[in-house]
């Protein structure tokens, strides 16, 4: 689905991605971990290029999405991204946040989102907060919220920048378990996170970066079972 | 003998009807206020929409046409917020259009191109003072640049601008006095001419100040209020 071919990125002198090579498929749960400042957040930004890359190609469905001539809008359209900080938009309802991209890119008529809205909202069990503002929900509620905001588009793939990383911690699990059940209804995903436990339950496969560099990737079972790279070694000594 | 302080004040605003003459003066005072304020905010706003469009475009994908407009853009607030605006009046007056009779359509253009300069700057700023993640967030659903601008960022810049606004609408309303200078007959015209007739300035030109600072005041309470409602739907 998307084939990643020699990816580096730097800011400046900064070398953040060093010639990553990945190929994702249909139905994939690829997670990612590793140390902060390891490059898996510019790696997954770059997968919908709200970060140029330096040098290599993404190619997405056959088509090169790194050459400047694409259409990037288009693109986007068809993959969704959650946000650390959940970047809902704080001046419209949640129903206005989750229809307002289907319908101004001519997916859908304002009522379909609307109904769409309904349906994915209870599906989060949030019907109730439809008509509220962002600035009403607790953190949980905002990332489920921001969920549906990008399924909304009907997206063939999701991109999640450590969705859990800015929630209190009793507020992680309800948004995991929203994650698990897309991932069960068998939509692609790539997830960078610090949950461990999710990555093993849910991903198909891990993908341990370090320095810009893919160190280490296979099946969670035997990445945590028998990691062979001394800093992953090191890496899971630290958070297990 | 001399006469006494309201004989002088009765002399400047009674004698003649020429109260008459500084409301005549007050109302070209608020329409060059006004008119320059749109002309300012309307320049400003295209100003800001091209500077930030230029600085936030993928690496890589520069658009040479904004680039060009970008440097006309930056050329344009260096050059008038790096002059005096007397100068610059001057310079419309006498270089630019030294044949034009109508004084007050000079002094629209001259502060209403003043005043788009620093609207341009206060606007840049709000639009930088909405977090990256929200156009982040609306381009990754798809949206486009436009669209994101008028849907996401432009409707929370709005309420981090209007005090700075309201700031510059406050000195473009008091100088609107400097076009006294190219001779257009506001409130300062009129207050000055009377002073010069009457042989005394200080009733006429005190009478002015106080009526400038009259407005500023209401207008500032007013400005107060509206902030107060904005902040009000914040907490909802």
């Amino acid at each position: 689905m998307i084939d990643v071919k020699n990816l580096s990125k730097s800011f400046g002198d900064h070398l953040v991605l060093d010639g990553i090579s990945q190929h994702i498929y249909p139905g994939e749960k690829v997670v990612v971990i590793g140390p902060s400042g390891s490059g898996k957040s510019t790696f997954l930004r770059c997968l919908n290029l709200l970060e140029t890359p330096s040098k290599g190609t993404i190619t997405f469905h056959g088509t090169v999405i790194t050459d400047p001539k694409v259409k990037i809008d288009q693109v986007r359209q068809q993959m969704g991204m959650v946000f650390q900080h959940f970047n809902l938009f704080p001046n419209m309802t949640i129903r206005k946040n989750i229809t307002l991209a289907p319908v101004r890119t001519g997916l859908m008529k304002q009522e379909e989102a609307d109904e769409l809205a309904g349906s994915l909202l209870q599906r989060v069990d949030l019907t109730d907060k439809a008509d509220a503002y962002p600035s009403q929900l607790s953190g949980g509620q905002k990332q489920r919220v921001a969920i549906v905001r990008a399924l909304a588009m009907k997206p063939q793939l999701m991109l999640f920048d450590e969705p859990t990383s800015a929630l209190d911690p009793e507020m992680v699990g309800e948004v995991l378990d929203v994650m698990k059940e897309l991932a069960r209804d068998g939509m692609t995903m790539v997830v960078v996170t610090h949950e461990m436990g999710f990555a093993r339950e849910v991903g198909s496969r891990v993908l341990f970066m370090a320095d810009g560099k893919v160190l280490e990737e296979g099946a969670p079972a035997e990445l945590f079972g028998t990691p062979q790279h001394p800093r992953l070694k090191d890496f899971l000594s630290k958070v297990l | 003998m001399k006469p006494s302080l309201a004989q002088r004040f009765a002399t400047a605003f009674l004698e003649g009807g020429r109260w008459k003459l500084y409301l005549q003066g007050l109302g070209t005072t608020l329409e060059l206020t006004v008119v320059a304020l749109i002309f300012g905010v309307l320049l400003g706003l295209v100003v800001a929409v091209v500077r930030s469009a230029h600085d936030q475009q993928r690496v890589g994908r520069r658009n040479p046409v904004l680039g060009v407009l970008n440097v006309l853009c930056q050329i344009y607030t260096t050059v008038i917020r790096g002059t005096p605006m007397l100068v610059q009046l001057f310079i419309w007056t006498f270089v630019i259009f030294p044949t034009q009779r109508n004084k007050i359509l000079v002094a629209f253009i001259g502060l209403g191109v003043n005043s788009g300069a620093y609207v341009a700057e206060i606007i840049r700023g709000g639009l930088m003072s909405v977090d990256a993640g929200q156009s982040e967030a609306g381009r990754s659903l798809g949206l486009g640049y436009f669209d994101t601008m008028r849907f996401i960022v432009i409707p929370q810049a709005f309420k981090n601008i209007l005090p700075s606004l309201g700031n510059e609408f406050i000195t473009l309303f008091k100088d609107t006095s400097l076009a006294q200078a190219i001779g257009g007959m506001e409130m300062l015209y009129y207050a000055s001419t009377i002073g010069g007739r009457t042989f005394d300035y200080m009733p006429p030109l005190l009478g002015i100040a106080v009526m400038y600072l009259a407005i500023v005041i209401v207008f500032t309470w007013l400005q107060g209020r509206l902030e107060r409602r904005l902040r009000e739907s914040d907490r909802r």
